[in-house]
């Protein structure tokens, strides 16, 4: 049985259908990106797994159990966890307090305050500052930290690099390279193209709300996912960049 | 009465009105909502320790124990039930709902106790006239006192349970980003049932000793509303300890003012609240395009 099972979503923002027909399986250790153009639905997609945007139709099914309608604080507890484009840190409260808030999903596992501290050294130095004051880089790492204390059984990243300077990229992908021994199901929504390549095991691609491509890693040709992603047939290779 | 005199009882008067002042501040810095049937409130609560000690002659103090829980209950009820369908549709709508729900009591109240004074005085033996000498030509009224003591650990106890507890850090976290607290395990709506049944809590407190102190009648409420919300106001309304500092400034400046002349104790008060309202206004040098977008935010 799969983990996760998405079948015929549609969500709409008002009369805008921002995901059409969406449906997936998703496996337990899997890491899957979703790539796509901006406005392809990723985001809303990933709100609405994680319960903080409700569908219009369909069902979200979590290892055998329907919480389609199961709202968002619930849905933490039942194991779903989304660190947010823009990251979402409560600005005024510090480091630590924005980490043990997470506590309140009571969800026991393999994570805490302390091994979060682990995996993100960086942010020891800064925990009574307020997390509004930390560089793109800490905050994402602050974020990512938050979404893991829920000890969630599927953690979505959405655009986990937006915004961050190259270097902080870099830390934060080293250390979701850490995560992924830690049996964890990762979705994630990355821009940069290469670096979802690198650490997925299989790529949805969207366009204007559907999903368009999909297979394994090892199977698709850069081509091919680039010609999904902007939904062309007339592809000129070195034209293209995906930064 | 001299200087020092008036200040002393300045700053006594200040933790009365930061007291008053409490739920209303507590409300606005956590959900963002001016409740404008506060001082209704505090009244309502005042006329319950009436009630209990005029039918059954029920210490205040005593009744503290069952009608701060009760005010609590109604202020989980009064979010569930006014501020939490109005806030849906912006910033200005609980404001009218609050309103409205103000005229609406203050009348039942009418009808229920007319348009006498009702005060707990008679019940509370000495306590509401007599004081301590604490120097030549300077005496302290032993219930003024007890209500600025009250205040300060109020506001302390508060400040202490928002910084240290998971409970006061979901309230903040709530207050800051109520979209984003979901996604972490914390239902919005319920933290903000608590934050509403703390704040009328507090109330509670509040309408016990009003209804001491200075006795109510039915449309006492805004007049009460008026003192709290200057003081929260004066304080800058975004942190409990600058609403109790700002309680103390308005409680200095009317102490000050009544020595000045009889009638100089409201004027002053209402004074020093338009010269730091208007002087905060003033040293932000809003631009005009602020200013119009501040005004789009609530229209």
């Amino acid at each position: 049985m799969s983990l996760l099972e998405v079948e015929v979503l549609n969500v709409r923002h008002g009369l805008l259908q921002a995901v059409c027909d969406v449906s997936f399986k998703i496996d337990r250790s899997e890491i899957v990106a979703f790539v796509g153009a901006n406005g392809a639905g990723k985001t809303t997609l990933f709100r609405a797994l994680a319960g903080a945007h409700m569908p219009a139709s369909g069902r979200v099914v979590l290892d055998g159990a329907d919480v389609t309608s199961v709202p968002d604080h619930q849905r933490v507890k039942r194991g779903i966890a989304l660190v947010p484009e823009g990251r979402h840190l409560f600005k005024d409260l510090t480091v630590y307090e924005n980490l043990a808030l997470a506590n309140a999903a009571g969800r026991k596992g393999a994570w805490s305050i302390d091994s979060v501290f682990d995996v993100f050294p960086n942010l020891v130095p800064h925990l009574r500052q307020k997390a509004g004051t930390l560089s793109g880089g800490e905050q994402q790492a602050a974020a990512i930290g938050r979404a893991l204390i829920t000890n969630p059984d599927v953690l979505l990243l959405d655009e986990v690099s937006l915004g961050l300077s190259p270097a902080a990229v870099e830390n934060v992908y080293a250390s979701i390279g850490r995560l992924v021994g830690a049996a964890t199901t990762i979705l994630l929504v990355e821009q940069d193209l290469d670096r979802a390549l690198s650490v997925a095991t299989r790529v949805i691609c969207m366009l204007e709300g559907r999903v368009v491509l999909e297979d394994a890693v090892g199977k698709l040709s850069r081509e091919q996912i680039i010609e999904a992603y902007f939904g062309t047939r007339q592809t000129r290779s070195e034209g293209v960049t995906t930064q | 009465m001299n200087w020092i005199g008036a200040l002393v009882q300045g700053i006594l008067l200040g933790g009365h009105y930061a007291l008053i002042a409490c739920g209303l501040a507590f409300m606005y810095s956590v959900m963002r909502i001016i409740n404008l049937a506060h001082g209704t409130l505090v009244v309502v609560a005042s006329f319950a320790f009436w009630v209990l000690a005029a039918n059954w002659g029920i210490n205040p103090f005593l009744a503290a124990i069952g009608v701060v829980p009760a005010m609590a209950l109604l202020g989980w009820g009064f979010q569930r039930g006014v501020l939490d369908p109005s806030s849906r549709f912006g910033l200005l709508v609980p404001i009218l709902a609050t309103f409205g729900f103000a005229i609406l009591v203050n009348n039942l109240l009418f009808l229920q106790f007319g348009a006498s004074p009702h005060s707990l005085a008679p019940y509370i033996g000495t306590l509401s006239y007599s004081s301590w000498t604490i120097g030549p030509d300077l005496y302290v009224g032993k219930l003024a006192v007890l209500i600025f003591v009250v205040a300060v650990a109020l506001f302390g106890g508060l400040s202490l349970f928002l910084a240290k507890t998971q409970l006061g850090r979901a309230i903040r976290a709530t207050s800051e980003d109520p979209a984003t607290v979901g996604l972490v395990g914390i239902s919005a709506r319920k933290i903000n049932a608590i934050a509403a049944a703390i704040a009328l809590g507090t109330v509670g407190i509040a309408g016990m000793f009003l209804v001491m102190r200075d006795g109510v009648t039915p449309y006492s409420g805004m007049a009460v509303l008026l003192f709290a919300f200057e003081a929260a106001e004066i304080g800058g309304a975004d942190s409990l300890w600058r609403t109790l500092l700002g309680g103390m400034i308005l409680g200095v400046a009317q102490s000050f003012g009544a020595l000045l002349s009889p009638q100089g104790f409201l004027i002053a008060g209402h004074s020093v609240f338009l010269l730091i309202v208007i002087g905060r206004v003033v040293l932000s040098k809003p631009s005009l395009g602020q200013i119009k977008a501040r005004l789009a935010q609530w229209v």
